[in-house]
């Protein structure tokens, strides 16, 4: 099946990707793109990323099976232990990459887009390492919600930008980043934070987290008696995480899911469209005017989705499915109860649906679950209290 | 009126004179339609009418702030169309929005509706080069002129293809960066400017931070003429009405019509060097 495969210098992904930016930018995405392939195949960079996520960043990380979970649910659950890396989200693997290839291109400055934070401390954290400035656009809105990682980006020296426009959420830090990155782009680099915006974006942000599908993939073949689990769950924002872990298993016989936030699943309600530069299924009216998602989680508070995923589902390689905010408090409390294990909201997602399919028989018992669990759950903490 | 926007803008330019398009956002106010009229009437040679979107990713705060107006207020692709085929206007009205408007159902039936409501060109700023495909064929089909943005950064050979794809005018923008007023006129505006006059005999015209009648006057001098937008939207956010937008458009006219310079004229230039 012609999936996970290089999009080519157009960046398409059956319909979808594509290059959709102001003439002022396609410079800067071509250079970008030449020199994203010239450092992919530099066994000099390559080497250099797998050390610094290895002593920087702390991967590989665990693979750890939900032991009283499992037990409950009647499945094995393993969850691939993101929150562990260094800041605490599977957003690290991607910056570390995009900061070292922003470097080689001799640029000063690091632009990102955040909505949790947590891409946006990840690029601080990077941006700090490298000797790199970093200014990161916030929706005010997220920035009410995700106080703490607002301190911890500026404790870090990066500049936090608060977006005023439209919804103040993820969507317009996206539009206010790409308005800076036009003026600015001749000493300034712009990190994305998942697989959307112009090609390469959406391809080389799943380069860079693919380390998550194949670690995982080694760490199964390991421990499981088939060697590959039967579903492959990971939450979905921009879908990054889930990309990542997608293409270590794309090729196996493993099941694929999606898990999006009801109030922004633009997989399951979304209709194709050109938003931040790319063309995937988008949450829109019938004008094309594109409306706000809604979300406890911050990070999944996104009216797209990566193209990639658009044309996984199309092909039917993948399916997407949809979690309320309910369902997620009371996963995250399930989780930390029976593991010690404090997830993020948006991993939350997944691990939602999981426990709602294996309860419900839509996972039959026996089956094994290969859960990527992309972040921690500390940045939360204020959210959640007001929600009990 | 049957010349195409290509045409139209030609035959003006050759009589020496220097181009001059006004923008407004359809809906930002319910009376905009009076604004395309006192525009017309002082001396517009065409008039961009922007379809709000509700992530321009290429507007600045003024227009953001006029679309998001424009969105509130409940204006809608078809409500445009509707209100832009009852204008009385001898001079081609051109459509500028985003790609997600265009793309919606198709560029085709974009295309056809626009035409429909007597639209004569459409700018898509999302739209580079490389994602025009269908929708040129479709303009084309429609006999809409689709007209291209040649940026500062773009490469000689960019320039090249943008000057023989687009229609209507070559849109060349004086920075890089986003509508908005002010900044100084660059020595990169300039240098488009030439570089584009000597690709092509298509009208040039430069836009973004197009404001004041001597700005609009001096870059006027490296090409055919200009687009002014945010200027416009700025006074009209801040409360001001067709009749001194109108005002404003015709100081501009004027400083336009004393600094033309024959040298832009292209029986007169000296011939292209390409
Ligand atoms: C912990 C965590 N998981 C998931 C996401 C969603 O992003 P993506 O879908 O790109 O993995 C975010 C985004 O902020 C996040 O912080």
């Amino acid at each position: 099946m012609d999936v996970m495969t290089d999009p080519g210098t157009t960046g398409r992904f059956g319909a979808y990707g594509g290059r959709y930016v102001p003439e002022s930018l396609i410079p800067a995405c071509h250079e970008i793109e030449a020199a994203f392939r010239e450092a992919w195949s530099d066994t000099e960079f390559r080497g250099r990323l797998t050390m610094l996520l290895s002593v920087y960043a702390g991967r590989p990380t665990p693979l750890t099976p939900a032991w009283r979970l499992s037990r409950e649910l009647g499945i094995t659950l393993l969850l691939k232990r993101e929150d562990l890396t260094h800041t605490g989200s599977h957003k690290i693997n991607n910056v570390i990459g995009q900061a070292l290839l922003a470097q080689r291109m001799g640029k000063r400055r690091i632009l990102a887009e955040t909505g949790a934070g947590q891409h946006g401390v990840a690029t601080a954290t990077a941006a700090a390492l490298l000797g790199l400035e970093a200014t990161v656009f916030m929706g005010e809105r997220d920035i009410e919600r995700q106080e703490l990682n607002v301190l911890r980006m500026e404790v870090l020296g990066a500049e936090v930008v608060p977006v005023t426009s439209g919804s103040r959420t993820l969507k317009d830090a996206c539009n206010e980043a790409m308005r800076h990155w036009v003026s600015s782009v001749d000493d300034s680099y712009y990190c994305i934070g998942s697989v959307m915006g112009p090609h390469p974006y959406p391809w080389m942000v799943r380069e860079f987290q693919r380390v998550i599908g194949e670690e995982a993939r080694e760490q199964c073949a390991a421990e499981l008696p088939y060697g590959v689990p039967d579903y492959v769950v990971a939450c979905i924002g921009g879908g990054s995480n889930a990309v990542g872990t997608f293409a270590g298993f794309v090729d196996t016989a493993a099941r694929l899911v999606g898990v999006e936030a009801e109030g922004g699943a633009a997989a399951t309600f979304g209709r194709a469209g050109v938003l931040h530069g790319f063309r995937s299924l988008v949450l829109q009216n019938d004008d094309g005017q594109v409306t706000e998602a809604h979300s406890v989680a911050a990070g999944l508070d996104y009216p797209g989705i990566g193209p990639e995923h658009a044309h996984l589902r199309d092909a039917g390689r993948a399916r997407y499915e949809t979690v309320n905010d309910d369902e997620v408090i009371r996963a995250l409390r399930r989780l930390a109860h029976t593991e010690g294990i404090l997830a993020a909201l948006e991993s939350s997602h997944a691990l939602a649906w999981v426990i709602r399919a294996a309860e419900s028989g839509g996972i039959a018992p026996g089956s094994t679950v290969m859960l990527t669990l992309s972040g921690r759950g500390d940045k939360d903490i204020a959210s959640i209290k007001e929600m009990l | 009126m049957n010349a195409s926007l290509e045409e139209f803008l030609i035959a003006r330019r050759d009589t020496g004179r220097s181009l001059l398009v006004p923008y407004v956002t359809a809906g930002v106010t319910p009376k905009w339609t009076e604004v395309v009229h006192a525009y017309v009437d002082a001396g517009a040679d065409a008039v961009e009418v922007g379809f709000p979107f509700s992530d321009p990713m290429l507007d600045g705060v003024t227009i953001q702030e006029a679309s998001d107006r424009a969105l509130a207020a409940g204006t809608t692709v078809r409500g445009i169309l509707d209100e832009v085929a009852t204008l009385d206007v001898d001079v081609p009205v051109v459509a500028m929005t985003y790609s997600n408007l265009v793309f919606q159902r198709s560029a085709a039936e974009f295309c056809a509706a626009l035409r429909g409501s007597g639209l004569r060109g459409l700018i898509v700023p999302d739209s580079p080069l490389e994602e025009v495909g269908d929708l040129a064929d479709a303009a084309a089909a429609e006999g809409l002129d689709l007209v291209l943005l040649a940026a500062p950064s773009s490469s000689r050979a960019r320039l090249r293809e943008i000057a023989g794809r687009s229609r209507g005018f070559v849109y060349a923008l004086t920075r890089m960066g986003t509508t908005g007023e002010g900044g100084e006129i660059s020595e990169q505006a300039a240098r488009l400017g030439r570089e584009l006059k000597e690709l092509t005999d298509r009208p040039v015209l430069f836009g973004f931070g197009v404001a004041g009648p001597e700005r609009a006057a001096e870059l006027a001098d490296h090409a055919d003429g200009v687009v002014v937008a945010s200027a416009l939207m700025r006074r009209l956010l801040d409360g001001a009405g067709a009749g001194e937008l109108g005002e404003y458009v015709s100081s501009i006219r004027r400083a336009l019509d004393q600094g033309a310079r024959w040298a832009v004229h292209p029986a007169t230039a000296p011939s292209p060097t390409t």
